[in-house]
């Protein structure tokens, strides 16, 4: 993929592919795909048929060749407009093609190479520094650090290791340094990179359920206008006069929905090309549609609704211990502690009271690192034990040293204060004194409070999911203005979540990285699985962010919902241009045997032939000039239902209405200018 | 127009809002099963007929119900016309009735169209009319009741495999909504004076001293369900123009009540089973739109009168009377004809054959958009809701999700099974109308040449596509070819829609209930009721256009510059 080059929406190099693709796509058994187009090819034949007798016969043909002409053109535009959609993902998918790896794989234990296309899942292969990662895998053995940039277009490596969330590597990435040993998860095909190939070149394009349905409909609206140009012969021979058959055709052609009929599968593809630049691969169009539908959103606390790392913001002394006393042990106990929110420790200490690491004791100095099962983490300066961690941990290995310890009121009043406000108690001890508290803060991120307002106009509900205890989940939950949170959160309480959320009806999304988040996100109706994370989870969802940024899940709704809207709008638009073609048609139809009709023609087109060639022009080139919008998406700003409805309908059901008057009215002019009719 | 005939529209108005909520509370109690004031009936109905009450119906048994009961009621219907020669209380010895209009009849009775292309008074016997006629009169609106109860269920259930039972359905609307309503109209009829006896016909003496055979009978009770079950089939020919259907300017007022009322009132049956009565008001809303667009304009065109009588100094001050009562007038018999067609019941006060052009065309169209203005008992209600499906998914995804109405996903399935049945009322009106056209036989029937001529053609299959019934009249339709062709026309009007109808029932029933919220197409405010009231003129009005441009707009331009037809 061009890493973030932007190619703009009508660009030339794709253009001229396009009008190729527009010729090629008339291939009956590509236009059978689409019912509305089959159905205009159809009746474009008959009209070249009848005209091409109709010339071996002698008869003038300049005005039904015209409409001839005009009936294949919209075919055209409309396979056009499908074309250029294609075509952005055509280009990407050639590049993904050329750093698709032919490279050699390496058996663990074999020293010859044997070619990557003969790798089984389940082989392990050895890549070293500069070499091409061959297939999809997991790390068992070693860290590197990986150029991801042919699928993420980012060009700063990313560190991969075995075990953990971030051991999966994808096919055709480059080792940059290290040595790492890759068990392959994926048959050759359908390795990640094949995959991102065939969606975004929209070879497995399948029609979405909403893109079903409306087809359906748009078949339907054209059989109810074949019964009411059908029956048009009959009535016009009781009247004692005959409609000419290309002038029914035209009549029937502007009817039917062609204008949605020819943009509607270039809608959808734009909508999947949206997400791709928006460095999301969504794995099916369904995925994209069910985005826009989605009710709940579940947001992971940790880098989506506040920053990554906690931040110490304050020293609370025990009563009868100084700050600065705290300060230093807390310091101390966090000099090792590589943690962000350890180095925040001592980055406080220095601000508020200028202490410097270095400038601390000269006796030996032993580290104590955190682990899971102590929960602390400290220093041993000689014999002096300084201790840092959660509040029990810290009481536990006190009390140890001093069996009668108890807990100061006023420290236990910290903590719950601490908590309480949404932060996150660290206890520090000396020896067996209890010094104070640190106060750790989750850092609510600018702006987020602003999001969740806007989702909850849009009529989604949002859902902190973390692991904190419920206390410090509400205090953030109140600070970020979440809707409701999921504290200490288990993989089984998320899963129950999304469950109890469908079974209510609900929509859900999440995303997620870790190979324990896999059952939620499968069991999601959108979910979206970070990039950096296990091919479990990559697996099991059916989205994947590129750019591992949880906080884009806000923004695929929005996309989703665009494409919806663009389909909805169109459709609407489409439907309400039938009733200036009529005002144009019937007069002109009947003009012979009902003269008194032109009392409809509130256009005033010029004559009958102009105005049935007006209005089959206008027909065609509002295809053409749909076609931008089509692949922009109309213009979504997250607002209630409501008032997106009062927008859209205003703007494509009354424009729907007045354009084509005024459109059918200067095509006319146009026309009789050029003396065309 | 004047301002007395426009109070006159207004207080029917104000009665059909009033009425609404009333009638949708009962009704809603009475289907849920509360109301049972005739348990003892009711149970011993079921118990006869063998029907476990609480066992509900998948949507193929209910429908397998409904067609079953429709097929023998045409049988049974078409069996006694045939023998009413031999059997009691005919008085005046009428004689079978012919193979096809026997069939035309029994099909226009069990469709709930009451389309009549003989006369009664001359065809009938007594017996007919009531265990024939009048009984169908009840059933055919208790079906149609059923099946919007039905669909309104599909709406209201949650992951559900049933959608009630038929029979049950059928047997409670019978019970607790027709029959007692029918009741109390009969007696209110009756007062107005309308006859109810079995004497044989009367001859008097007129004026002139000639000699006229006044027809008699049982009217009262028919009149009552003819209008309350929106059946509308006249015990006389002339219908509700006739004295003795319709006596009085009050008795006119409360039929015309009658037609809409329980149309009305299931608007709110189902807003209430929807749990939200804005739902119903927002459906009534777009059907009063409508209701008022076409009394307006029917009202104007028959008060502006023809101005080809200009040059006869006839007086056209009170408008075009040709074809009206004088007690009821203009704007009275206006009204009537839109709100005779507005619902399914084709009565007629006054003969629409008459009517200016644009004045005929008001009926016409309301019946081409398939009668959802307050429409049939039941078939107005489910019929506006198809329409609701397709102005909800054409629209629906302009708020960008997937349309949902009432907490239903609209799907693939729902926009298929409303296509179709969308579908087959232009193919039976413009199809039959297009063949009739062109084919002796359906000239033959023409009274009128011209534009008028072709309306009338395009008017009787209307009528009975849409099971109105009403007749533009000036057609002569009891011919072999119209009996047959109309009645195909009633059955695919009927049929064809109810069961992809009920097919759409069942797959919203197994649906869940998406839970509303701000991001939810809201379907109870004004912006909906427009949405829906466009995408009908649009969706639905386009489709005939060419129809009507041909017929009545044409017609009325000629009238304009001084040609009639």
């Amino acid at each position: 993929m061009a890493p973030k080059r932007r190619t703009s929406l009508l660009d030339p190099a794709l253009l001229a592919p396009a009008v190729g693709g527009a010729f090629q796509k008339l291939d009956p058994r590509t236009l059978a795909r689409n019912p509305v187009m089959f159905v205009v090819a159809v009746v474009a034949a008959l009209a070249t048929v009848l005209t091409v007798r109709d010339a071996v016969a002698g008869q003038s043909i300049l005005f039904q060749a015209q409409l001839v002409v005009w009936l294949w053109l919209t075919v055209l535009f409309a396979n056009f407009a499908e074309a250029v959609a294609e075509g952005r993902g055509k280009a990407q998918a050639a590049t993904l093609r050329r750093t698709r790896t032919e490279a050699m794989a390496r058996l663990v234990g074999r020293t010859e190479q044997i070619p990557a296309t003969q790798l089984k899942p389940g082989d392990c292969v050895v890549v070293v520094a500069g070499e091409l990662i061959p297939s999809d895998g997991d790390i068992i053995e070693g860290v590197a650090s990986v150029d991801e940039s042919a699928i993420t277009g980012e060009s700063a490596p990313v560190i991969r290791e075995s075990g953990g969330d971030r051991s999966a590597v994808t096919g055709g990435t480059r080792v940059l340094s290290d040595r790492i040993v890759v068990r392959i998860t994926a048959a050759q095909g359908s390795t990640f990179i094949d995959r991102m190939i065939a969606l975004v070149e929209g070879a497995e394009r399948q029609k979405t359920p909403n893109e079903i349905a409306l087809n359906i409909l748009l078949a339907g609206l054209t059989l109810i206008f074949v019964l009411a140009t059908v029956t048009i012969p009959s009535f016009a021979a009781y009247a004692g006069g005959s409609v000419p058959v290309i002038v029914l055709v035209a009549l029937f052609v502007t009817l039917i929905p062609t204008t949605i009929g020819a943009l509607l599968s270039a809608i959808g593809i734009a909508g999947m090309d949206r997400l791709v630049r928006f460095n999301v691969l969504a794995m099916s169009g369904r995925a994209v549609e069910a985005a826009g539908d989605v009710d709940t959103l579940l947001l992971d606390k940790t880098g989506t609704i506040t920053l990554g790392n906690r931040v110490a913001v304050a020293f609370i002394p025990a009563i009868g211990e100084g700050e600065v006393a705290l300060a230093e042990a807390a310091q101390l106990a966090s000099l090792s502690d590589e943690t962000p929110e350890g180095r925040s420790i001592v980055v406080l200490a220095k601000e508020r009271f200028g202490m410097r690491g270095r400038e601390l004791g000269g006796d030996t100095l032993r580290f104590v690192p955190f682990t899971a099962q102590t929960r602390m983490s400290g220093v041993d300066i000689g014999e002096r034990r300084i201790r840092k961690g959660a509040a029990d941990a810290v009481y536990g290995w006190v009390r140890s040293l001093h069996s009668n310890f108890r807990v100061p009121a006023d420290v236990e009043q910290a903590v719950s204060d601490v908590a309480k406000a949404g932060g996150t108690p660290l206890v520090v001890s000396d020896e067996a004194r209890v010094l104070g508290v640190v106060h750790l803060k989750d850092v609510v991120k600018g702006g987020i409070r602003d999001r969740f307002a806007e989702l909850r106009r849009m009529g989604i509900r949002t859902v902190m999911i973390t692991g904190d205890n419920p206390l410090t989940a509400a205090a953030i939950a109140a600070e970020s203005g979440v809707d409701d949170f999921l504290a200490e959160a288990t993989p089984e309480a998320k899963l129950a979540l999304i469950r109890k959320e469908q079974a209510e009806g609900k929509l859900v999304a999440m995303c997620g990285d870790g190979t324990n988040d896999a059952p939620a996100l499968a069991q999601a109706d959108v979910g979206v699985a970070m990039n950096t994370g296990t091919m479990a989870a990559r697996e099991a969802g059916n989205m994947v962010d590129l750019d591992s940024d949880p906080t884009k899940l806000i923004e695929i709704v929005g996309i989703g919902k665009q494409l919806l809207m663009t389909r909805g709008s169109l459709t609407t638009f489409s439907i309400a241009n039938d009733v200036a073609k009529y005002f144009a048609i019937i007069p002109a139809m009947f003009a012979a045997i009902y003269p008194q009709l032109n009392v409809l023609n509130v256009m005033r087109l010029g004559s009958p032939e102009s105005a049935i060639l007006s209005a089959i022009i206008f027909n065609a080139l509002i295809i053409v000039a749909l076609i931008p919008l089509a692949l922009r998406g109309v213009r979504y700003t997250p607002k209630s239902a409501a008032s997106l409805l009062t927008r859209n309908l205003l703007v494509y059901g009354v424009g729907g209405v007045v354009v084509p008057f005024i459109g059918i009215k200067a095509v006319d002019l146009v026309v009789r200018a050029v003396g065309l009719a | 127009m004047t301002i007395n005939g426009w109070l006159q529209i207004a207080l029917f108005a104000v009665l059909i809002v009033l009425v609404t909520r009333p009638l949708g509370a009962w009704m809603h109690a009475v289907f849920e099963g509360k109301r049972r004031f005739l348990g003892i009936l009711e149970t011993g109905i079921y118990r006869l007929a063998g029907i476990d009450e609480r066992r509900e119906q998948h949507w193929t048994a209910y429908a397998a119900g409904m067609l079953l009961f429709s097929a023998v009621s045409i049988v049974a219907l078409y069996l006694l016309q045939r023998f009413q020669a031999s059997l009691p209380l005919n008085p005046m010895g009428l004689g079978n009735n012919s193979v096809d209009n026997s069939f035309n009849t029994a099909v226009s009775f069990v469709t709930n169209t009451n389309w009549q292309s003989y006369t009664p008074e001359t065809t009938m016997s007594y017996l007919t009319q009531m265990v024939g006629l009048t009984v169908q009169n009840f059933a055919s609106a208790a079906v149609g009741i059923a099946l919007a109860i039905a669909l309104a269920r599909g709406f209201t259930r949650r992951q559900s495999g049933t959608i009630g039972n038929f029979w049950v359905d059928l047997v409670r609307g019978t019970l607790y909504v027709l029959l007692p309503l029918s009741i109390v109209a009969a007696l209110l009829f009756v007062w107005q004076g309308v006859p109810q006896n079995f004497s044989a016909y009367v001859d008097a003496t007129t004026l002139e001293g000639a000699t006229q055979q006044i027809a008699q009978g049982p009217v009262a009770s028919q009149e009552a369900i003819k209008m309350l079950g929106t059946n509308g089939g006249g015990f006389f020919n002339t219908n509700s123009a006739h004295p003795y259907e319709n006596p009085t300017p009050l008795s006119n007022l409360v039929q015309m009540v009658l037609i809409f009322c329980l149309g009305a009132g299931l608007t709110n049956t189902f807003g209430r089973m929807v749990g939200d009565q804005r739902q119903g008001w927002a459906i009534l809303g777009a059907m009063a739109a409508l209701w008022l667009g076409g009394v307006a304009l029917a009202y104007s065109a028959e008060s502006a009168g023809n101005p080809a009588f200009a040059q006869f100094s006839v007086d056209q001050s009170a408008g075009n009377m040709e074809g009206k009562e004088v007690r009821f007038g203009i704007a009275a018999s206006a009204l009537f004809a839109t709100v005779t067609t507005d619902a399914s019941c084709g009565a007629v006060n006054a003969f629409h054959d008459s009517f200016t052009p644009l004045g005929g065309m008001v009926p016409l169209i309301n019946m081409m958009l398939g009668e959802i203005i307050v429409g049939g008992v039941g078939a107005g209600l489910y019929g506006m809701l198809l329409f609701v499906v397709i102005a909800i998914f054409i629209a629906g995804l302009m708020v960008g999700r997937t349309p949902e109405y009432v907490g239903k996903k609209i799907e693939a399935r729902e926009v298929k099974m409303t296509i179709l049945a969308i579908l087959c009322l232009p193919l039976a009106m413009l199809g039959f109308t297009a063949i009739a056209s062109v084919i002796e036989p359906g000239l033959a029937g023409l009274a009128n040449a011209g534009p008028h001529g072709f309306t009338e053609m395009l008017y009787a299959y209307t009528s009975g596509a849409a099971n109105n019934g009403s007749a533009f009249a000036g057609l002569s339709a009891n011919t072999p070819w119209y009996n047959y062709s109309i009645g195909i026309a009633m059955l695919i009007g009927r049929f064809l829609v109810i069961l992809p109808m009920l097919a759409i029932a069942g797959s919203l029933a197994a649906k869940k209930i998406v839970p509303a919220s701000s991001g939810t197409f809201p379907t109870h405010g004004m912006l909906f009721v427009v949405l829906l009231v466009g995408t009908i003129l649009i969706v639905g009005g386009l489709t005939f256009f060419p129809a009507l441009a041909l017929g009545p707009i044409v017609e009325h331009l000629a009238m304009q510059a001084g040609t009639l037809y």
